[in-house]
Formats: C-alpha cells, sequence, structure tokens
C-alpha cells in the first residue's frame, strides 16, 4: 500500500479516525497512511471532510474517537513536541492586517517557543525569497492580493526546519500562474526530502504534483494509495474497431466482456479484474474470423476514478 | 531551562509590541488623556475662587493642580477605564478567531495555557499603561493650568508635594488593580466567542452591570462579591494615616476574580475545538 516508500515510518497515521459535531458526521473511520517522503494529495469535494481531518491532524480540533500518530508521536497529546517540525497552511492564510508580511512571520516564529530568534530574521527572509515575496515583504498584509497572502501562509510554512508540510488547497484563489509557482514549489520541496501533504478539491493540481493520494467522501476515506495503485483498481475498457461489431460482440461476451457496440463500427466493453489480457482478446477475435481494424486498451484516467468513488464530478481547472 | 524561558518571554515581548504599534491601543490612550484635559480646562475656565458648588474635588482642583489626577481617575472609573479594557480584553482570543489567526498560533505551535497566560499578561499591561496615561496626564496638567502646592486632605492634615505625588501613585496602582479581575472576565468571555466586538460590549454590559447591582441596597448581600465594588473606594487612600482596609480588599477580591475566571478560560480554551 506504501508504494515506494514501504518500510520507512508513516509520517501521518490515523486510525478509526472519527469527528462529530452534534449530530454531524464529519469523519467517519478515516484509517489514513502517509508515507515518509511522499507528495501526498488528499482529495474529495468540498464538504467531504478533509479540512475537518486537517484541524484533528494538527491538533486544532480533538476527535471524537480514534487515533493519530503525526510524526511518530499520538496528536494532539504531543502537539508542543511535534507541531515545529510541520508547516501547516489550515483553511486559507490569515494575518494581521496591519503588520507587513513580514512582520506577520516573525510573530508566528516568536510564538514557537522553540525557533532560534538568531537565526529568525534569516530564516523569515529566506521563506519570502522562495515565495517571491521579498518585495512586498514591508508592505502591511491588507494591501496584498488573495494570491500574495496564499504565499505568505506558504512562507510561514517554510520559514523554520520542518519534516511535514501540510497545505490545505494551496492555490485557492491564486491565477494559473500562481498555481503553477506553487505546484513548482511543492516539487522542489518534495526534492529536498519534505513530507507534503496537500489537500485540494482539484484533481489536475493533484495529479501533476503528488506520487501519492487518498480520496474523501461524505466524511470517509473511500481509497488511497499510490497514484497508480489508485489507477490499476480502475476498470479500464477495451475498444475495437471492426465492420463486423456483432461478430465481435459476440466473441467479447464470450470472454466476459459486456460490449456496447455503437453501430459506427466500434465496440467497446469494459475490463475487469477478470478480462484476459489484451493480445488473447485480439487473438480469440481473429481466430472467430471478426476483421480487425484496430484494437486498443484505455486506462481510466483518475478523474474517473474519483468520480466513480466520490459519485460527483471535480472541477478542472 | 533559562534559555526557554527567555524564548516564552519572546512571544510575550511580541505580543506587547504589537499591542503598542496598534493604532487603536493610541486612540484610547488619548481618548483617556482627554479626561483631565477637558477637566482641567473646564475649570480652569469657569472658575475664579472656589463657590462651594460640584463636587468638593472639583472645588479643590482650582487651588491645587495635584488633585487633578484624582478627578481624572474617579471620573473614569466606572466607565471609560472599564471600555478600554474591554475593547483590549474582548479582542484577545475573539479577535485572534475571527482573524483566523487563532489557528495558526496554536500551530506555531504555542501551548493553549501558554496564550492564555500570554495574553492576559498583555491585558494587565494595558490596564496598567492606561492608568498610567490617565493619571500622568492628570499631574501635567494640573501642573500647568493650576500650579501645585501641598495638598490638605479630607482629613484636615497637610501632604507636602512628593508624599502628594507618591499618594496619587498608590490610587494609580489601586485603579490599575481594579481592573484585573475585569480584564479576567473579558478573557474569558473572549474564549467563546469568535465575534470580537460582541465580546467587548458583554464586558462593557457586565462593568455597567456590577455598579448598578452594586448602588442598589436591596443587593447587599451581593456587594462584597462584586468585582466593582472598591472601584472608587480609593478615596481612603487620601486619609492620614492612609486607610489600606480599601486597597488590600480590593486586592485580594482582584485575585480571586483573576483565579476565578483564569480557570474558567483555560477550562474552555484547553479542550475547545479552534474551527475558525
Amino acid at each position: 500500500m506504501n508504494g515506494a516508500f514501504p518500510d520507512a515510518d508513516p509520517v501521518i497515521r490515523t486510525r478509526r479516525l472519527s469527528k462529530r459535531f452534534g449530530r454531524r458526521q464529519a469523519v467517519r473511520e478515516v484509517d489514513l497512511t502517509v508515507p515518509r517522503g511522499a507528495v501526498f494529495g488528499f482529495l474529495g469535494p468540498n464538504g467531504s471532510g478533509k479540512t475537518t481531518t486537517i484541524r484533528m491532524l494538527l491538533g486544532l480540533a480533538t476527535p471524537t474517537s480514534g487515533t493519530i500518530s503525526l510524526l511518530g508521536e499520538p496528536m494532539p497529546q504531543a502537539a508542543l513536541r511535534v507541531l515545529p517540525r510541520v508547516g501547516a497552511l489550515v483553511e486559507g492564510p490569515a494575518f494581521y492586517p496591519y503588520l507587513s508580511g513580514r512582520a506577520n512571520l516573525v510573530r508566528l516564529d516568536a510564538a514557537d517557543r522553540t525557533s532560534d530568534p538568531r537565526t529568525r530574521a534569516r530564516r523569515v527572509e529566506e521563506a519570502l525569497e522562495r515565495v517571491g515575496l521579498a518585495r512586498a515583504a514591508r508592505l502591511a498584509v491588507h494591501a496584498y492580493s488573495l494570491g500574495m497572502k496564499q504565499r505568505l501562509g506558504i512562507a510561514g510554512a517554510l520559514a523554520a526546519e520542518r519534516e511535514l508540510l501540510v497545505l490545505d488547497e494551496p492555490t485557492n484563489g491564486l491565477d494559473p500562474q500562481g498555481t503553477r509557482e506553487v505546484r513548482h514549489l511543492v516539487a522542489s520541496l518534495a526534492g529536498a526530502g519534505l513530507t507534503v501533504f496537500v489537500s485540494s478539491h482539484l484533481l489536475s493540481e493533484v495529479e501533476q504534483v503528488c506520487t501519492h493520494a487518498a480520496v474523501m467522501s461524505n466524511g470517509r476515506l473511500v481509497a488511497q494509495g499510490t497514484l497508480d495503485e489508485l489507477r490499476g483498481t480502475a476498470a479500464g475498457r477495451v475498444v475495437v474497431h471492426t465492420r463486423d461489431t456483432e461478430a465481435a460482440g459476440r466473441v467479447l461476451a464470450r470472454l466476459g466482456l459486456s460490449p456496447m457496440p455503437d453501430g459506427t463500427g466500434t465496440v467497446r466493453a469494459t475490463t475487469g479484474p477478470h478480462t484476459p489480457p489484451p493480445e488473447d482478446i485480439v487473438s480469440a477475435l481473429v481466430t472467430s474470423g471478426v476483421g480487425v481494424r484496430g484494437f486498443s486498451v484505455e486506462g481510466t484516467s483518475l478523474e474517473e476514478r474519483f468520480v466513480q468513488l466520490t459519485g460527483e464530478g471535480f472541477d478542472i481547472a | 531551562m533559562p534559555e526557554r524561558t527567555a524564548r516564552a518571554g519572546g512571544m510575550l515581548a511580541s505580543e506587547l509590541h504589537l499591542l503598542f504599534r496598534r493604532r487603536r491601543t493610541w486612540a484610547l490612550f488619548a481618548a483617556l488623556a482627554a479626561v483631565p484635559v477637558l477637566i482641567g480646562l473646564a475649570v480652569r475656565v469657569s472658575t475664579g475662587p472656589p463657590r462651594g458648588r460640584g463636587p468638593a474635588f472639583l472645588d479643590q482642583v482650582a487651588g491645587n493642580g495635584v488633585f487633578l489626577a484624582v478627578v481624572g481617575l474617579l471620573v473614569s472609573v466606572p466607565l471609560f477605564l472599564p471600555l478600554t479594557v474591554a475593547v483590549v480584553a474582548g479582542d484577545s482570543i475573539a479577535g485572534e478567531a475571527s482573524q483566523g489567526t487563532l489557528r495558526y498560533l496554536l500551530t506555531a505551535p504555542v501551548s493553549r495555557a501558554g496564550l492564555l497566560l500570554v495574553k492576559y499578561a498583555v491585558i494587565v499591561v494595558f490596564c496598567a499603561a492606561a492608568v498610567l496615561v490617565l493619571a500622568g496626564t492628570g499631574v501635567l496638567v494640573g501642573l500647568v493650568l493650576f500650579g501645585v502646592q501641598p495638598a490638605v486632605l479630607l482629613s484636615g492634615d497637610t501632604l507636602g508635594l512628593g508624599a502628594s505625588y507618591a499618594r496619587i501613585a498608590l490610587i494609580a496602582a489601586h485603579v490599575a488593580v481594579s481592573l484585573l479581575g475585569l480584564g479576567a472576565i473579558g478573557l474569558f468571555l473572549s474564549t467563546l466567542s469568535d465575534v470580537p466586538v460582541g465580546v467587548m460590549a458583554a464586558i462593557a454590559v457586565l462593568a455597567v452591570a456590577a455598579q448598578i447591582a452594586g448602588s442598589l441596597p436591596q443587593l447587599d448581600w451581593l456587594h462584597p462579591w462584586l468585582f466593582t465594588e472598591h472601584w472608587t473606594g480609593f478615596v481612603d487612600l487620601l486619609r492620614q494615616p492612609v486607610l489600606w482596609d480599601s486597597f488590600v480588599d480590593n486586592a485580594v477580591l482582584q485575585a480571586g476574580y483573576v483565579l476565578v475566571f483564569g480557570a474558567l478560560a483555560y477550562g474552555r480554551f484547553a479542550t475547545k475545538d479552534v474551527l475558525s
């Protein structure tokens, strides 16, 4: 299940994590495993329980039941020991509007009693540099655009030595250029050995940078694993181009598939776990005398997979 | 660990820095400073020799500027000072919550108890600073408008100038201590809500309501427990020798409020889900 990092201790592991607000069950029995070094996409439509899960991971909300281990320590009990090593952007950036971007980061860093005041100025400067805000650092935050605030939030998450970054919807409010920059930033951070846990309701974001993903729907975790694993468990399709659509249909049906001729010389059939390999299908077609003009196997895109899992479409930005 | 303490102090220093660079804080100070200025000007413009009307203190101001600071404090204690404390205390946690900065402080991380302590320390510093501004302006304006001379007390004794200013400092201390209970109540209320303005209003209403309750003889039994009970009790500090009862009773009462509402604030905040 852990794909590329099977042996490392997971950075995040939850067991039957649940959260109830009054009568609303926001998160139900979530077993999440985020391996070290992963870029982990946390997907789900708005309102599926992603942010509530993140709030529990960071100790902002207490689970109704279930356990959380963050960097190997129990949360929320170990929050003061663990959180200095975790950079977080939770549900949008938030700052003192009348303070400059730099002063805001300095204030947050000063609040962390494990941070070193001697290196504070330098670390904040480097983080601002990294997100491209060095020149706007002296401006009061109320003069910032939403995109600048978003980047300032990421800078805050980067201002200290971290092992894990938790980024909740980091590209909300960013223009396409800003989105690309964040994606590059995430990729470069992952290259430097950080584990990045990034939530999004935008599939395209996750698909481009992530090694792993999990999908939430209605408070439940409905799938998780490497992207290949997620694609792999999905049903694919074989497509046969032929003039003998009827004959082709009969052969496919004999092989256990459910062919759907579309009347224009193409037969499609959804594959399942018991479908014979493609080469056997072709040879069966040919030996049955079907004139095959073209044959292809189509994998399911992640998007189709997620629509299957969540019963909802994703916004494709 | 001394280094740890130094760093915990780092957050307090940073929050105090924040308090004193906010325009709002200085607007509150300016409003407070205006009180003795306005009283001083009004008395200066309107009086010749004392006419024996109005509060005894006001008459004395005209003759001796030393009393202006005392009058300024006396006038501000029922409403102006509690209002300014309400603004700062009400904003302490609720303001962070409404801005969303609370979740970033807590994931920085700051312990919840630590955050309450720092926020309360900021409230205490603000109370002291507000009273200092009020008393300080009173002393200066009194000096400029009326000049100063040895003060004649209620008891008929005469105090030298140095002793007079020492008494003013003592009264200022009494007033500052008086506000600590209200500050603790405010901190507690601030943990209940994400709407700072509502909390500020609630604190101000409480301060006024407690004073009204304190003025009703039917509620005699309640009076010793009201945090406003000794707010104007500093007149005893103008006697010769000083009557300490009111000062000490007040300090004990305020300490009780700080403990009770500090505990309530912690009880509420320590396990609260931060969803703002």
